[in-house]
């Protein structure tokens, strides 16, 4: 990972299994009666928001908390970015007061990258733009491992507003990478014509896609960030791509219905299709807190230095150099 | 030690464990991720075969609460934990393979005080093999055995490793990596 997460090109195959196998013993910590472990204790996340969000920023705070580290939850109004401070002075700032890692949402894409070349510390994307949100898309992996058993030759449909979501964006990257089949479902206006560069299959109907389906991942029409007229009417887009209960119907047995949230209930998912037991939408947001307890053990939960041993050196078995260090 | 001490080592320990606690009933055991879980697991076996009633026993994955995170170029590599009943007011007898620094085992019982108030810890372990860092020590163990510190002693387990065994490693006359016949390592 290289010391931040920027984007699901970030990370490879294997490091993707381990951070799911990781999030794995988090989701366990998460089950105890005091569901906090000492493992960054000292350590300080700063949460950076630019964007409004509830359940990233609660997920992240609450993941960092849960290792101990000390949190910081910065978002714009209220700051000093509304006295006109830049980004670089607002990483700065953060670098001097000591975070260890800085967690950021922005409109605009790259600029967690950007904010790599100013600070010393980890960088995570929560989300830049429309570019990539990588936490959620890992997240999203390890609910559908977890329900399926596997990732590979996984048939997923990501259906709805792709050319705005940087959801559906590290979700296709991350799911082509461990050898799922995605098909992207939307209106010609709301793919983005370069899809097909990334191994994915392209659909405008979604009657024809569902009956071969593992999981039918649907995408908030995000409005906020449409600038122009992308479909006639909000009526017409929900009764052509909306996942009503006669559609859901459709679904082989078994699959799964998934969202990232906030859901636009009545628009892209029909509130009954929501809350059926195959929906696992609030699975998603459970196991997004485990998965970025392990992204941020995994970063920060070395000294950085690359000199010492590699992973497997200090892993499953026990070895002698691991018992001469101690612990 | 080889494959039948290593049987006589646990089935002792047993004992012990039943005659420390006047029986089984209200010890649990718990060992700690990797080796130690299987140890609990044929502990837990061997004191339900002589008592006649079935032990809980879990595992314990101490990664989280290690003292040198951060020190480590990368972080540590996690197992799994799975205490899937109540310690509260229950004897918990932690289980490792060895017992060194002493290290471990302070990680364990933070780790464990997060699952509960047991009513006593106490620590079996399979080899004690001395250099402790901290006021640890042990109620049960299978065997002292003398080293030096930059020794390497290594527990291989049926379960994981296809056979039981004990052995130590001397640095200075077999490189460690090195996989010629022969330079196995001393059998402790």
């Amino acid at each position: 990972m290289n010391g931040h997460l920027l984007s699901i090109h970030d990370v490879s195959a294997e490091e993707i299994v381990r951070i799911l196998d990781t999030a794995e013993s988090f989701r366990e910590v998460g089950t105890r009666v005091i569901k906090k472990v000492p493992a960054l204790r000292g350590r300080t996340v700063v949460n950076l928001f630019y964007e409004n969000s509830t359940r990233t920023r609660i997920s992240f705070e609450l993941a960092a908390k849960r290792l101990s580290a000390d949190v910081i939850n910065f978002s714009t109004s209220g700051s000093s970015v509304s006295k006109g401070e830049s980004l670089k002075d607002t990483a700065l700032t953060l670098q001097a007061m000591g975070a260890d890692a800085i967690v950021i949402r922005h409109s605009s894409s790259g600029a967690p990258f950007t904010l790599t070349r100013w600070v010393k510390g980890s960088v995570l994307n929560a989300g830049d733009g429309t570019h990539e949100h990588p936490t959620q898309a890992l997240l999203d992996l390890y609910t559908m491992r977890d329900r399926l058993g596997r990732l590979e030759g996984l048939r997923v449909a990501i259906v709805g507003d792709v050319l705005h979501s940087r959801v559906a964006r590290s979700l296709s990257f991350a799911l082509v990478k461990m050898g799922a089949e995605v098909t992207l479902v939307g209106p010609p206006t709301l793919i983005p014509p370069d899809a097909p560069a990334w191994g994915v299959q392209v659909s405008h109907h979604i009657g024809a896609v569902l009956p071969k389906l593992d999981v039918c991942y649907m995408l908030r029409v995000q409005r906020e960030r449409q600038r122009q007229q992308y479909f006639p009417s909000v009526r017409e887009y929900a009764r052509l791509f909306g996942l009503s209960r006669e559609r859901a119907g459709m679904l082989p047995d078994g699959a799964l219905v998934m969202h990232p949230g906030p859901m636009n209930r009545g628009v892209e998912i029909d509130s009954d299709v929501a809350d059926l037991p195959q929906a696992v939408i609030e699975e998603q947001v459970t196991n997004g807190i485990a998965v970025r307890m392990s992204l941020l053990y995994l970063l920060l939960g070395g000294s950085g230095s690359q000199a010492g041993g590699s992973a497997d050196e200090v892993g499953a078995v026990r070895l002698p150099e691991e018992v001469a260090t101690g612990v | 030690m080889d494959e039948s001490e290593v049987r006589r080592s646990i089935t002792r320990i047993a004992h012990e464990i039943i005659e420390r606690n006047k029986g089984a009933e209200g010890v649990v055991l718990v060992g700690i991720a990797a080796r130690g879980d299987d140890l609990a697991r044929r502990l837990a076996a061997e004191i339900g075969r002589i008592e006649g009633r079935a032990v809980p026993v879990g595992a314990l994955d101490i990664t989280f609460y290690r003292d040198d995170i951060g020190i480590r170029a990368e972080a540590p590599e996690v197992h799994e934990t799975r205490i899937d009943f109540d310690i509260n007011g229950w004897t918990v007898v932690l289980v490792d393979d060895v017992l060194f620094t002493g290290r471990t085992i302070r990680s364990a019982l933070d780790a464990l005080v997060d699952f509960g108030r047991p009513t006593a810890i106490q620590l079996a372990v399979l080899v004690d093999r001395g250099h402790r860092e901290l006021p640890i020590r042990a109620d049960f163990v299978g065997k002292n055995v003398p080293t030096r510190r930059d020794e390497d002693v290594r527990v291989a387990l049926r379960e994981v490793d296809g056979e039981d065994a004990v052995l130590v490693d001397d640095p200075l006359t077999s490189e460690p990596g090195t996989n010629r016949p022969g330079t196995e390592g001393m059998r402790a």
